[in-house]
């Protein structure tokens, strides 16, 4: 065990030794995962917006200014009889005028009205959620009397759940295109080990190594160049997003809310490391499988 | 132990190296291979190690058909063979005990006892001073002694040493020539080709002869009276 140590620890040594070259592979290679990886924050963050908005899709009934209290009973009947409708919640105008002014932080435009823009509203809340069925519900609702116009709130979250899917094709596509440029890579800088190893390589065989013997250091040195390309995409995302961040936190302030950007989970870190230290590993793996059979001393 | 049966080995472009080769080797023996160069002696030491293969004929090492291992084996045929290069091949990246410890860290050999047995080699070959040294600072002699600490550090049951005095001065060779056969009385089997006519003139062993790829029998007898009658 501790020749086997000591064995890998000289050969990796020894692989080391040219500092600027193996920064450099590494550099690349987090510069490469991080793309893709970054990508696919955003889009996290992007999602987790949008299911915040609007987790419940929901039709809004906004009243013609002139309903009266009578009209608003009778509709409410009408609603709650609906089989399609789970439950209904009422917005008074003078309620909703409040809203208005807490979640916006245009209390000052607000208060310097002087009568309230805003009309009676229903928000129905229906018993399915499929696409087709609320807009059918929509369209349903729209035709009843006094309702000056029915809403379908998630539509807009349904076509940036659509978009998003895209982004998230986008991301994969890149991944794939990328994660083979890290095995092209780690296959080359392998490639460049061997020749230079070629020699010791010839002797080990001669005096009996196996071939996984030989290996062996080789697969450790792609898995560490994976790893630490991506400990570098990490940290290349962790500090964009810091950055990010600080601006997004001055231009959120301005809108009086609070967005901000979070970083990879711990379990997404770790998936990105593991599957960069497997790229490098499948990189080495090709490579050695290639060019050990071809060293054979004479 | 060595068994050569009708062996032929022509290389790719057509060069015959052996032409039909029989003789046997037993456990224990030493026996020297001579030949002009050419003729032939590096080529049989290969086939020994598996580094060549027959075209014809079987080359059977402990009862191993050595010719027709398959590539996963070799490595441990090759473990429990000693085989001193006529180029060394030494490793200039590391030092002196380091090129001797790999063969025992490629045997996954228990660590502590491998420095014993690293040291115990190294003194053997008188290089126990130069340990720590980078083998470039060595004499040709010195490399030569490395080499064949390098071969014995594990304890092999056959030692196969190609031309292990070439280019060394009489005194040299009769220092390299004492430590193979301290390692024959422990009862090693030995195989040295060499064309120093004055290692030939000690053997105290057989010695084939090869002539153009092929073993001659009447000189083998030959040189045996001749070095007989010296001695």
């Amino acid at each position: 065990m501790r020749h086997a140590l000591a064995q890998n620890i000289g050969v990796l040594r020894r692989m080391f030794a040219s500092p600027l070259v193996g920064v450099l592979n590494i550099l690349v290679i987090g510069i490469a995962l991080s793309l893709p990886a970054g990508m696919y924050v955003l889009l996290q963050n992007v999602q987790g917006w949008v299911a915040q908005l609007s987790s419940t899709p929901q039709v809004s009934l906004f009243l013609s200014m002139n309903a009266k209290t009578d009209d608003v009973d009778k509709l409410r009947k009408q609603l709650e009889r609906h089989p399609a409708i789970d439950r209904i919640e009422f917005v008074a105008r003078a309620q909703a005028l409040e809203q208005l002014k807490q979640s916006t932080g245009l209390a000052d435009v607000i208060g310097g009205l002087n009568q309230n823009p805003l009309p009676d509203a229903f928000i129905v809340y229906p018993k399915h959620g499929a696409v087709q069925a609320l807009q059918a519900l929509r369209d349903e609702l729209a035709k009843l009397p006094q309702v000056e116009l029915a809403q379908l709130d998630s539509a807009w979250a349904y076509k940036l759940e659509a978009m998003l899917k895209f982004g998230r094709m986008m991301a994969l596509i890149l991944a794939s295109l990328l994660s083979l440029a890290l095995v092209a890579i780690t296959f080359n800088t392998i490639r460049l080990q061997i020749l230079t190893q070629r020699e010791e390589i010839e002797v080990a065989k001669l005096i009996g190594a196996t071939n996984g013997f030989i290996r062996r250091p080789f697969l450790y040195f792609g898995a560490l160049q994976g790893l630490f390309g991506g400990i570098i995409a990490w940290f290349t995302i962790t500090i964009s997003l810091l950055v990010l961040n600080y601006q997004l936190n001055a231009l959120s302030q301005l809108y009086a809310s609070q967005i901000t950007l979070h970083s990879l989970s711990f379990g997404d870190s770790v998936t990105l490391l593991l599957f960069s230290m497997y790229l490098g590993w499948l990189g080495a793996w090709l490579s050695v499988t290639r060019h050990l059979s071809k060293i054979e001393a004479h | 132990m060595i068994r050569f049966t009708q062996v032929h080995k022509r290389y790719p472009g057509g060069y015959q190296a052996l032409k039909n080769v029989s003789f046997e080797i037993a456990a224990g023996e030493m026996v020297f291979l001579t030949g002009h160069s050419g003729a032939g002696k590096s080529t049989l030491l290969k086939l020994i190690a598996a580094i060549e293969r027959p075209n014809l004929g079987s080359v059977l090492v402990n009862h191993q058909n050595v010719g027709a291992l398959k590539e996963r084996a070799l490595p441990f045929l090759r473990r429990n063979l000693g085989i001193i290069f006529q180029d060394h091949k030494l490793l200039f990246d590391r030092n002196v005990f380091d090129n001797v410890m790999l063969p025992l860290q490629i045997c996954g050999f228990d660590y502590r006892e491998s420095h014993k047995r690293v040291r115990a080699a190294l003194d053997k070959v008188g290089l126990l001073k130069r340990e720590k040294s980078n083998p470039i600072a060595l004499s040709g002699g010195e490399h030569q002694r490395l080499c064949i600490a390098r071969a014995i550090v594990n304890r092999p049951t056959i030692l196969l040493a190609d031309e292990p005095t070439g280019n060394l001065d009489t005194e040299y060779a009769h220092e390299i020539m004492a430590i193979f056969k301290s390692f024959h009385q422990v009862g090693a089997t030995v195989l040295i080709s060499t064309h120093d006519e004055s290692v030939l003139q000690n053997a105290n062993g057989r010695v084939l002869v090869l002539k153009q790829g092929e073993l001659q029998p009447v000189s083998v007898g030959l040189i045996q009276t001749q070095s007989q009658a010296q001695a």
